[in-house]
């Protein structure tokens, strides 16, 4: 198999375990925001309100790059991962792609959206359909988007198979005749057939057993070196997101509170929250002990969340009143590492000058402040 | 290494004294005995022996990590200590599991129900499918005290309140009306969790309580269960596949594959100097958020399947300190240290660089 080595890993610093990410902009997001219509209690008139699942996002993901999503269930990655795919649209904002807006595609950019943006699924048992054979799910996407002949595509197929770690001849088995790694790797093979720029990994590993999760996660860093393939990583371990990502953004309750680069990120978290999540998980030996940071309470409902900042009824460090009256907003605080808490100083300034903007400004109505930036 | 476990917390971060979360009060009283458990499963490919021959004690107030991957048996040993393994098509077809000096193998299934929530109780992985959504919680969590102790009217309700607050359930005398669905994952697995200490056990097994929680729920839960420990003496049984859980959790650890135990010891010797290859390299595949190789360790190939296991060493065929005696020959248990043995036969040569 071509991903496991029985060498000896080495320890390392740094990012040289990884691809070196291109300067080129691939995807960007700005402003993204996804409400959902909810009808509360049984009222028939009004009573309507929105579940705010994705709240204002901003990020950008370079040629080559794994941008990585951390965040607990519910708190907006993986929509915020279909929007990417386009599989969602916006409430508000705009998602381009190679400079080109996903939201408004004619048919030749839709065509080349299509194909140089996958996904690969967390659960690689309902990801794959039963009824098909190997070569077809492998091969489905050159049917679709390509002119490929049948016997060009069985040819691409067996490259695939063989690239991911499979043998060619299992084109003509059925998912059910795999593990759930060697499903993970079909899965895997899908994705690259249109030999795509980004790849959205949406939990790629965390149905794997441990033992797998390592040939997953080998494959996917080498597949990055040789293709330049760009990552948008969707998981809620930390560990995987540290040794996968080039860069982070850490989203509570809709929001991207901090983002950054790796190492910064994790060595020195700046957020209340993101310094929780880092206390809370688990050692990799018993003799590491960290100060935990337990947080009082559950997350809120997105439905209607704490006004300020979402997270100061849980916070630990929260400095007053201002921290529930005024939404704080993502701010470069150290070299391209953005935080968004009015303990630092640039966040908090640039909240009080969207106060003052929005003061300015009184006829824009209060309801979800969409048009405020 | 500098970063998260060392980094400095900034002024007015309240973080927790660990201290009250270090290793549990041992106390050297054996309190179960597990000999030779053997549980095979009759199919039609064969017969899958998915518990062979497993053996080990657990002491008062002390907390054991089974640890293995789907397929190892480590949850399928944990029913059969409560003996709830689905029969057909599993059997329990040899061994002993003394608890408290009754072999609980040899006690009739009404005998076995008496024992079951009271002296044994367990909390499962997923604590929707735990709880019957249709009663309450005051209902359910009534029910063993009911059985168990016999207590009706106050005293039964007393008792539950008492179970909810050793959970930390806030206001414990208005939740117990609640029901399942009223209730948030990590406060359903609380209850979950008051289920299985409401008659005090003597032993409590975890099966993956965790798994389906957050992370900062997960933590919370993971120190509660080892507050109720320090307060009850309390043994626990932790089944888990995350070497994350051993590590905060656990003083003693059985590693499982393909149905035998591989490798038991402390919790320190294990994660210092593994002696079994899948021991080490499970604990070198997992990425590390304090510190980062260049590459993970991968074990080669798959599990095997448990009704077609290869002669000899169930690990052979992805070892790579594979020898010819390893294909013909099962290993047996080497002590390396004092109460640290591995069944390998070059027990010596894992962890010395290749």
């Amino acid at each position: 198999m071509t991903t496991s080595t029985a060498r000896r890993p080495k320890v390392i610093k740094g990012m040289e375990h990884l691809a070196v990410p291109k300067d080129e902009i691939l995807l960007k997001a700005t402003g993204v925001k996804k409400y959902f219509p909810v009808s509360r209690g049984f009222s028939l008139f009004g009573g309507k309100a929105n579940l705010k699942a994705v709240d204002d996002v901003s990020f950008e993901i370079r040629a080559g790059e794994t941008f990585g999503l951390v965040g607990e269930s519910g708190c907006g990655k993986t929509t915020t991962a279909k929007m990417v795919l386009n599989l969602d649209k916006p409430t508000a904002g705009d998602i381009t792609f190679e400079g080109k807006t996903v939201l408004k595609m004619d048919s030749a950019v839709r065509q080349n959206f299509r194909t140089n943006v996958q996904a690969v699924f967390q659960d690689p048992w309902s990801s794959l359909n039963p009824r098909m054979r190997v070569r077809s799910i492998v091969g489905e996407p050159m049917e679709i988007a390509t002119t490929m002949t049948k016997q060009q595509i069985t040819a691409r197929v067996g490259e695939l198979l063989t690239e991911v770690g499979l043998n060619p001849y299992q084109a003509n088995l059925y998912p059910h005749e795999f593990s759930g790694g060697q499903r993970q790797r079909i899965g895997i093979a899908r994705a690259l057939a249109l030999s795509p720029k980004l790849v959205v990994l949406d939990e790629p590993v965390s149905a794997l057993d441990v033992s797998i999760r390592a040939q997953i996660m080998n494959l996917l860093v080498d597949l990055q070196k040789q293709h330049g393939l760009a990552y948008l990583l969707i998981a809620h371990n930390l560990a995987t997101v540290r040794y996968m990502c080039h860069r982070v953004g850490v989203m509570y309750l809709g929001k991207i509170v901090e983002m950054g680069d790796t190492d910064p990120l994790f060595d020195d978290p700046l957020h209340p929250y993101t310094r929780a999540l880092i206390s809370a998980a688990l050692p990799s030996h018993p003799d590491i002990k960290r100060e935990e940071i337990i947080l009082p309470g559950e997350v809120p409902s997105p439905i209607n969340p704490p006004s300020g900042c979402t997270f100061n009824p849980r916070c630990p460090v929260k400095i007053g009143a201002v921290c529930e009256e005024m939404k704080p907003v993502l701010a470069e605080e150290k070299s391209r590492h953005r935080v968004s808490c009015h303990l630092y100083e640039k966040s908090k300034k640039a909240a009080e000058d969207v106060a003052k903007a929005a003061a300015a400004a009184p006829a824009v109505p209060s309801t979800n402040g969409a048009k405020q930036a | 290494m500098a970063g998260v476990n060392t980094a400095p917390t900034s002024p007015g971060i309240r973080a927790q004294d660990r201290d009250s979360f270090g290793p549990s009060t041992v106390r050297e009283e054996v309190i179960l005995q597990v000999k030779d458990l053997r549980t095979y499963f009759t199919t039609r490919w064969g017969t899958v022996k998915a518990v062979d021959g497993v053996s080990f004690d657990l002491r008062k107030g002390e907390t054991l990590g089974i640890v293995g991957e789907s397929g190892s048996g480590k949850s399928v040993t944990s029913l059969s200590v409560m003996r709830l393994v689905p029969s057909p098509p599993g059997h329990i077809v040899g061994g002993q599991v003394i608890l408290d000096g009754v072999d609980l193998l040899q006690l009739s299934e009404s005998e076995m129900s008496k024992v079951r929530g009271d002296k044994v109780s367990m909390i499962l992985q997923d604590p929707m499918t735990a709880l019957n959504p249709v009663f309450n919680v005051e209902n359910q969590v009534g029910e063993a005290i009911r059985i168990h102790q016999g207590l009706r009217g106050k005293g039964l309700l007393d008792k539950i309140i008492d179970a909810l607050r050793k959970v930390r359930i806030p206001a414990p005398e208005t939740r117990i009306k609640d029901y399942p669905h009223q209730l948030s994952g990590g406060m359903r697995q609380r209850v979950v969790g008051a289920i299985g200490i409401s008659c005090e056990p003597l032993v409590l097994i975890a099966d993956e309580p965790t798994t389906s929680l957050d992370v900062t729920i997960q933590a919370a839960y993971l120190r509660l269960l080892k507050e109720i420990q320090a307060e009850t003496g309390l043994a626990i049984i932790f089944i888990t596949h995350d070497f994350g859980i051993v590590a905060k959790m656990c003083d003693r650890v059985a590693v499982m594959y393909a149905g035998k135990i591989v490798e038991f010891g402390d919790v320190r010797q294990i994660f210092n100097h593994p002696t079994h290859p899948y021991t080490e390299a499970l604990l070198s595949s997992v990425p590390k958020l304090e510190e980062k190789t260049d590459r993970l360790y991968a074990i080669a190939g798959q599990p095997p399947a448990l009704y077609n296991l290869p002669p000899g060493c169930s690990f052979a065929p992805r070892c790579p300190y594979v020898a010819d005696r390893c294909k013909e020959e099962y290993p047996p248990m080497f002590s390396s240290e004092e109460r640290h043995v591995t069944a390998c036969w070059n027990w010596d040569k894992v962890g010395k660089a290749q």
